[in-house]
């Protein structure tokens, strides 16, 4: 039925709604669609039977929505999930939002009740467009069946394209029921939609020559790198001038993270040397990244004496937190490779033999005679080879996930950044998977956010996605501990996680393998286990339960107040949010 | 302060669609910006309306505002005409307590201002008033010690002057 839908769907073809939809989705290549139904998505969950897209079945909206979401940040594609109407649409908007943040190409097609009905209060009606205007890039509202190739046309256009996010499409019963005439051909209709184009070749040539006379350099790479593939031209730039290379969070991959000039993570719980570099930098070149907070600390005194030059395609990041000596409007990889035709190399010898010295004295450390989840996660990291797809949640095990499982390719770190929503790991794993099943895919995950989407086990079972679950289980919601425990006199409040179930005989209730971690022998036999085995399975380490995530720059605080271990005595509260 | 209680005049050229409006009242509002007025209009292209927005507060948080307008997909240009000389004006409706004594006064002050009556009843007059914001201010102060029974404004229209777009 599919290849002769899209056939006839080019000449244009007498479809319902749903039908039309759906071949839209075809026509853009989607593989898998993943989603839950309800009473207002049944005519689409019907036109789904005859597609070639497998129709993923989720335990709950939000997992669904992850899931979309990490099957577009492991492939680059467009990820498509499908809800129903009311509660089914709320359930979405956590994920909406977690696409928002972080820049993933989405589609959320909602159920909605009867055109007739709209306004009315009617059964599982939610004013879903309002309630996402402010997490989404854009939104529709469906009142005619005829519109809907144009609209699917315009929203994979969205969603993909300039700085990415999600597109919701709110499509009510009768017009995804009723019979219309689908036209393929039809224009998109987007005459406020501007995508950046080229560069002021002008701005270029000042970068670098910047570049060529600066001594300290810093390359700083984000998602938008990452999104826009530069990762080759980074690669060369930065070996050309022999440059050091921090990343953010969701920047990893973006240059490899075993190469002598990475530095890895920078920010708040970025490593040491990645942080004295930023903060003696007399340069720093910023690369798809946008100045988070995570990352600037106080931005008063970020880089207070650098040159600042920010490479972003989205003309709404200038001077948005750190005002930048030269805003680049562009598409990072085109920049870059412009960049690169134009620099020359300058004298960075002493600085980079500086930053290797920092990286000698101030490594990652921890203890090693204890079950410790940077333990788990190094010995994870050794034993895949570096060559996973990790997704996280957010934490603790997220901040040792990122300073340990080393990446060296874009697309193979995935995690909730902007947002910081728990229960996005498991689910964005089981939808990476589905994108790329040949690659090994590991969900680091704590036991607090795994238990918000732990329902989705069935889901892994059901697609046989053999995707691995490290819970990292200090029976505590670490992260909200460590700020309590540093900046509240450790008075813990609504932390402590008891009655956690036991993971492996929750994995074996669902017909899944489990295995045990409970001590330090027992680490590097488990986990090879775990990656040998063939099939989706769980891995409980019960680790140390008080530990905290250092070095860490408090927020709001500047780069000097960086902690490299607990202070002894009381310590300030951070002025900057969360 | 001055700077932080700045006017600023903002023209929209937007897709005539339904929820536009409220995608561009989010912007300011998310950052809690009030607007002191909004008009929306259809232009004489019916798939575009225009929008003059006109709200307070630094020239850089409204720099960042008028960003955010300009990524909005339904939003097709967007200015802050600002301290530019354009073509600005607005339209004023208020209604005065008047006695008949007092109506040959009132109607001077009203010539003065350009402005006409367009009710009169035993107790009351209702003027007409256009013009740039500073002159109806002025109008609505003098006519304060008569009794205001109600008012309403457009809200400032603006133009750009001779062949540039708005």
């Amino acid at each position: 039925m599919n290849s002769t839908t899209t056939k006839t769907a080019a000449k244009g073809a007498t479809m319902t709604g749903a039908q039309a939809i759906i071949a839209s989705c075809e026509q853009h290549g989607l593989t898998h669609i993943f989603g839950y139904p309800g009473g207002a998505n049944i005519p689409l969950f019907d036109a789904l039977l005859d597609s070639s897209i497998k129709l993923v079945l989720s335990r709950h909206e939000q997992g669904a929505v992850h899931m979309a979401d990490g099957y577009a940040r492991a492939s680059g594609k467009v990820g498509v999930a499908l809800v129903t109407s009311g509660p089914g649409a709320t359930n979405a908007i956590t994920g909406l939002l977690t696409a928002h943040m972080d820049s993933v190409p989405l589609i959320v097609i909602c159920g909605q009740t009867i055109t007739a009905n709209l306004g009315l209060d009617a059964f599982q009606e939610a004013d879903v467009s309002g309630i996402s205007y402010p997490v989404v890039k854009h939104s529709y509202l469906v009142k005619d069946p005829a519109q809907l190739p144009r609209i699917m046309k315009e929203a994979f256009y969205i969603a993909s394209t300039g700085r990415p996010g999600p597109v919701l499409i709110d499509v009510p019963k009768d017009v995804s029921s009723a019979v219309c005439h689908a036209d393929f051909t039809v224009d998109m209709d987007l005459p406020g939609y501007q995508v950046v184009q080229g560069f002021d070749e002008s701005q270029i040539e000042c970068t670098a020559s910047a570049l060529s006379t600066a001594r300290r350099p810093v390359l700083l790479v984000g998602h938008g790198a990452i999104i826009s593939g530069a990762q080759k031209e980074i690669l060369h730039l930065a070996e050309k001038l022999r440059v050091p290379v921090v990343s953010t969070l969701l920047g990893k991959g973006a240059f490899p993270e075993t190469h002598e000039l990475s530095l890895g993570m920078l920010g708040m719980h970025g490593t040491a040397y990645a942080n004295y570099a930023v903060r003696d930098c007399d340069l720093i070149l910023s690369v798809g990244s946008r100045f988070d907070d995570r990352i600037t600390g106080n931005p008063k005194t970020f880089c207070k004496n650098a040159v600042k030059i920010h490479i972003d395609i989205d003309p709404a990041e200038a001077n948005r937190q750190i005002p930048v000596d030269c805003f680049i409007n562009a598409d990072a990889k085109e920049a870059v490779s412009a960049l690169m035709a134009l620099a020359v190399p300058g004298d960075t010898a002493e600085w980079v033999a500086q930053v290797q010295k920092w990286k000698a004295d101030f490594p990652l450390t921890y203890k090693q005679d204890e079950l410790s989840a940077q333990l788990v996660i190094n010995t994870l990291y050794r034993l895949s080879g570096g060559r996973a797809i990790v997704t996280t949640d957010v934490g603790q095990h997220q901040m040792w996930a990122a300073q340990y499982y080393k990446c060296d390719d874009g697309r193979s770190w995935i995690s909730s950044g902007g947002a910081g929503t728990m229960g996005f790991g498991f689910p964005a794993a089981i939808g990476a998977q589905l994108a790329r099943p040949e690659a090994t895919v590991l969900a680091i995950v704590g036991d607090g956010g795994f238990q918000m989407t732990e329902a989705e086990l069935s889901t892994a079972m059901i697609q046989k996605t053999p995707v691995k679950v490290i819970i990292i289980d200090n029976k505590y919601l670490g992260m909200v501990r460590q700020w309590q425990d540093i900046f509240f006199n450790n008075r813990l409040s609504g932390v402590t996680m008891e009655y956690n179930p036991d993971f492996v005989k929750l994995a074996e209730a669902y017909g899944m393998k489990g295995f045990r971690i409970s001590q330090v022998d027992e680490v590097a036999p488990v986990l090879s286990a775990a990656l040998a085995y063939d099939g989706p399975c769980i891995v409980h380490a019960e680790v140390t339960r008080e530990d905290n995530v250092f070095p860490m720059i408090p927020a709001g605080a500047d780069y000097s107040g960086m902690l490299l271990e607990r202070p002894k005595g009381p310590v300030e509260k951070p002025k900057g949010s969360t | 302060m001055n700077q932080h209680n700045e006017q600023h005049s903002i023209s929209l050229l937007v897709s005539n669609k339904p929820g536009v409006l409220i995608r561009i009242a989010l912007v300011f509002s998310r950052r809690g910006y009030n607007l002191d007025s909004v008009v929306v209009s259809p232009t004489h292209n019916s798939a575009y309306s225009r929008m003059n927005l006109v709200a307070r507060g630094s020239k850089e948080s409204l720099n960042q505002i008028i960003k955010q307008l300009a990524k909005l997909v339904d939003v097709i240009h967007v200015a802050d005409h600002t301290g530019e000389d354009i073509i600005e004006g607005e339209l004023l409706f208020i209604k005065v307590r008047c006695s008949r004594e007092q109506r040959t006064e009132l109607l001077q002050i009203a010539d003065h201002f350009r402005a006409k009556s367009v009710d009169l009843t035993d107790d009351s007059i209702t003027f007409e008033a256009t013009g740039k914001t500073a002159k109806l201010n002025a109008f609505q102060a003098m006519l304060e010690q008569y009794g205001i029974l109600e008012s309403v404004r457009s809200g400032k229209l603006i133009m750009a002057r001779g062949t540039q777009a708005t």
